[in-house]
């Protein structure tokens, strides 16, 4: 744990000054402004664009190098800590766990949600949860139907269908 | 006397079959629509607004179609907090400060507390506002108007400062987090300049903004999921809640603990409410912030606190009704869901302004009347409902878990129908998750993405107005002394730290 709250310190270290860098962007189209001159007052228009942004940026820097010190002085609690920062299980349920929310995701794309949902409960139900087939697949088909019925008809919310949508025309024909 | 021989006959114009009948049936879609993560109020009152022309078309007036739609108002506040609390998902973004405590009474199996608490909350909320609404309603809108951008933005520092100068969480993780939440609030075109900005890698995506519920859904969906999984080990108290009336009896008993959050809620919700621009997610978020600052106990938020709860819950429901004050005596929404009420009484042909009250008396008191049947109505539909909600949390987690993730993606997806923000909710709630591990408060950034697209404009408009000069935040009668206590709740820490190193060289 004490390892990890270093490496994130210096993570986020960078990520500040990545903020603070990107806030200084001038727009594209107006080649005479240059880089950082938008976090200052600007006359007759007050603060630029990136005056928010970037001396919020630099005040995480700042809160980055304390965490540091902290860390340096052994004074938060992960710095002290000689715990793992992810255990054996922990490791294992996040391949597990979040492994199956991105090919929830991926499958959005293909199947559309409803494939999705589909797949996802069977794969966490079935397999993570090892529960029987037959509430396995109610508890999947039941929350399709339903998740179906809500959006897509009663809340005109279309959600994607992927490849799986010309099966939804027909239901489309009778309920809308 | 006028006052309330006008109520007494809107209560009862409220009370006819078809007004009472249309209350219930509002108030019972918006209890679903609110606890549905990704829809809130707004979806349910502007999906619902065509509707609304088939009632008036069958009764001939406004008042009708406008009581169905405020019932799903008041049904949606109630419902945002069921969500919150047995799935640890913001069934709207005004529920997400019931999240904070709500979810971990849950895990600790006191879900019945929780609800309790937040329905009994949520009534007692409705009530203050519903009598400051009928009592005070020309006077408080002129007193809104009376806010400026510069005492708007002190509110605003008052707010994060009450998440830095409380203790208990690490003081620069804080403040990194409350500065994160700023500045992811800021992704997107300015509002002022017009000019793109943090617009990461010229993703498109990122041009709309990173949108308030995918980080709140991101952050309790997905990173509440994965901490809860990892540190419980499949095996969670959260099943053992007991679901019987009794349970719901001795809850409702317990709730007299509650009442300072309860208290606080109801009167900041309301004036948070009465605000432009304002509503009741900053109202919410503002009056946790203010109960756990004015807690003796203030380490017991965020692990289980009733007023924790409580205090949220009163706020966004008296804060609803807040905000329908500025929209009915001068015109102007205070949040969303009041801008298609808005809408629609136009359509209906009112004029809302400081004349409505005087010139369409028939509309405005059994609309008002109708408030207060809501607000009734929807504690008894709740209470009631209590076990069955409760019930979803004796489901085997390996159920419950998989369930949670799929309502987190679709109603992501719901939200704004854009693939973008799901895969962003998604690795939003894979970082919290690790955040969270290393003790940083995640709490603070979903305040400050909330609060930051009000803040940043007042801030810059108040320096352009000022010519750059920050003692416009200090000179003016109201905004000086609510910038001066924001900033000693900032330094709060840094006495505490000075306090201490004198003790010990002592």
């Amino acid at each position: 744990m004490r390892r990890a709250e270093i490496v994130t310190a210096v993570i986020l270290g960078i990520l500040s000054i990545y903020l603070m860098w990107k806030s200084g962007e001038a727009p594209s189209w107006n080649p005479d402004i240059a880089r950082f001159d938008n976090i200052w007052m600007i006359e007759g228009e007050g603060p630029g664009s990136g005056f928010w942004p970037f001396w919020l940026s630099a005040i995480m820097l700042i809160c980055s190098i304390w965490i540091g010190v902290n860390w340096y002085r052994r004074t938060s609690p992960p710095s002290q800590s000689e715990e793992e920062f992810l255990d054996g299980y922990g490791r294992r349920m996040l391949f597990v766990v979040g492994g199956g929310l991105l090919g929830f995701l991926i499958l959005i794309e293909l199947a559309g949600f409803y494939g999705a949902i589909l797949a996802f409960m069977i794969y966490y139900v079935r397999f993570l949860g090892r529960h029987s087939w037959w509430a396995t697949l109610s508890i999947a088909i039941g929350l399709v139907v339903t998740s179906f019925f809500f959006f897509d008809i009663a809340m005109r919310i279309v959600l994607p269908k992927g490849f799986s949508e010309p099966l939804f025309i027909p239901l489309y024909d009778i309920f809308l | 006397m006028d006052i309330l021989a006008s109520l007494f006959n809107g209560i009862l114009i409220a009370l006819e079959p078809i007004n009472l009948g249309l209350a219930i049936i509002g108030v019972i879609v918006g209890l679903f629509v609110g606890a549905m993560p990704g829809l809130g109020s707004v979806n349910g009152v502007a999906i619902l607004l065509p509707f609304t022309f088939v009632i008036q078309g069958f009764t001939g007036g406004a008042t009708s179609p406008m009581i169905f739609l405020a019932s799903i108002y008041y049904g949606a506040m109630y419902g945002g907090a069921i969500s919150s609390i047995t799935l640890g998902i913001p069934g709207a973004s005004t529920a997400v400060a019931t999240t904070f405590d709500g979810r971990p009474l849950a895990l600790a199996g006191k879900a019945h507390v929780a609800l309790v608490a937040a329905a009994l909350a949520s009534f007692a909320g409705g009530t203050v506002s519903n009598v400051m609404f009928t009592a005070f309603a020309p006077l408080l809108a002129t007193v809104a108007l009376s806010f400026g951008d510069p005492e708007v933005f002190a509110l605003m520092l008052l707010a994060f400062a009450t998440f830095v100068g409380l203790g208990g969480d690490d003081i620069p993780k804080t403040i990194f987090s409350i500065c994160i939440g700023l500045v992811l609030a800021t992704v997107g075109f300015d509002v002022v300049s017009g000019e793109p900005r943090l617009i990461f890698f010229d993703i498109t995506g990122f041009s709309h903004g990173i949108r308030f519920l995918v980080l709140a859904i991101g952050v309790y969906g997905i990173g509440e999921m994965l901490w809860t999984i990892n540190t419980s080990r499949y095996g969670s108290s959260m099943s053992n809640v007991d679901v019987s009336a009794r349970a719901v009896i001795d809850a409702i008993k317990q709730f007299r603990h509650a009442w300072r959050g309860t208290v606080i809620g109801s009167l900041l919700g309301f004036f948070v409410g009465i605000l432009p621009a304002a509503g009741a997610t900053p109202g919410s978020l503002m009056a946790y912030g203010v109960a756990k600052l004015t807690s003796r106990n203030p380490s017991e938020y965020g692990k289980g606190s009733i007023d924790g709860v409580a205090a949220p819950e009163a706020a966004n429901n008296s804060a609803s009704t807040g905000a329908m004050l500025p929209m009915m005596t001068l015109g102007i929404p205070g949040s969303p869901t009041t801008a298609v009420l808005l809408a629609g009484m136009v359509i209906w042909g009112l004029q809302p302004g400081p004349l409505l009250f005087t010139n369409q008396p028939d509309f405005v008191w059994p609309l008002i009347g109708s408030f207060y049947i809501s607000n009734v109505i929807a504690v008894l539909i709740n209470l009631a409902f209590i076990p069955v909600f409760l019930w979803m949390l004796r489901m085997p987690f390996t159920i419950l878990a998989p369930l949670i993730f799929v309502l987190s993606l679709v109603g992501t997806y719901a939200a704004y129908q854009d693939m973008f923000d799901v895969w962003l909710m998604v690795f939003v709630g894979v970082g919290a998750f690790f955040l969270r591990l290393l003790d940083y408060p995640v709490a603070p950034a979903v305040l400050a993405i909330v609060l930051g697209p009000i803040a940043e404009p007042k801030l810059r408009q108040s320096l352009l107005f000022s010519d750059g000069d920050l003692m416009i935040f200090f000179n003016r009668p109201i905004a000086g002394p609510i910038t001066v206590i924001a900033i000693v709740l900032i330094l709060l820490p840094l006495f505490k730290l000075i306090r201490d190193k004198l003790r010990q060289t002592a």
